[in-house]
């Protein structure tokens, strides 16, 4: 299963979302996305298959990420790591 | 048997209440935290946390079954574990939930099922052999892991004072 697009009016940025489907804050981030009427895409690392996962994993890895959930890529270079309103309205201009 | 949300929930309770914590007041984020829970148990056997990556090989999961090896460290010094099912007093009765860092090694947090699974699949055996026991020097708490837990749970020492039992057989007792 591929990532999942979430349509939105505010397209300026492109923000990708790894998250898990059980995780509390990585639904906080996304009712936020949402309420801020942002377009964004998310891949649930745990239901998504093993391919999708070993392949997110390797380019978190290559990123030096920290890892811990949500994790959220603003325009293929900023990078958060947790839930971070501030940071990442922010990150967003919002 | 499946599981079921009211078991998670009543588990959660008491073992929040014999650990002299809470859980968390918000029932909406706690009815998704058990929920997410429940899904886990379901779906790996165990309920390992809502908010940490699991592999499903249950010797990779061990320290994130809840409740965690990290949890009474977390709650001791930011008032909730991780994933915010546990909470102390203080935070119970003001409600300041927030996210706080990850105690657990990024290298767990970087293996992926694949990898979890490649020991066991390489010679089936060598892995619990890789285990050994450890003595807590504080109370006595006696573990077979292959390291000692993160604190003791019974006296929450901590992983520096276990020490490895090294057992011996007296020769010429006969």
């Amino acid at each position: 299963m591929p990532a999942t697009k979430v349509e939105g009016s505010k397209k300026e940025h492109r923000v990708f979302l790894y998250t898990l489907s059980t995780c509390v804050w990585c639904k906080k981030t996304k009712e936020l996305l949402r309420e801020s009427d942002v377009e964004y895409e998310y891949l649930d690392v745990d239901t998504c298959g093993s391919e999708e996962r070993r392949s997110a994993i390797g380019a978190l890895k290559s990123r030096n990420a920290q890892i811990g959930f949500p994790i959220i890529i603003v325009d293929d270079k900023t990078l958060i790591t947790g839930y971070k309103p501030d940071e990442i309205r922010e990150a967003l201009g919002l | 048997m499946s599981v079921t949300v009211d078991r998670v929930r009543q588990r959660a309770e008491a073992d929040a209440r014999a650990h002299g914590i809470y859980l968390n007041p918000d029932q909406k984020f706690l009815g998704d935290l058990i929920e997410g829970l429940r899904r886990n148990e379901e779906r790996y056997g165990y309920p390992s946390c809502p908010c940490r990556p699991a592999t499903g090989v249950f010797d990779q999961d061990r320290d994130i079954i809840c409740p965690c090896d990290y949890r009474d460290p977390d709650v001791a010094e930011y008032g909730q574990c991780y994933c915010c099912l546990y909470v102390d007093k203080k935070t119970h009765d003001s409600g300041e939930i927030k996210p706080i860092p990850e105690r657990r090694s990024q290298e767990k947090m970087f293996t992926v099922e694949a990898e979890a699974q490649q020991p066991a699949a390489e010679a089936k055996g060598s892995q619990p052999a890789a285990r050994r026991l450890w003595y807590c020097r504080q109370c006595g708490y006696v573990v077979f892991r292959e390291e000692p837990p993160y604190v003791c749970p019974v006296c929450r020492a901590k992983k520096e004072l276990f020490a490895e039992v090294r057992l011996a057989v007296e020769q010429g007792t006969t």
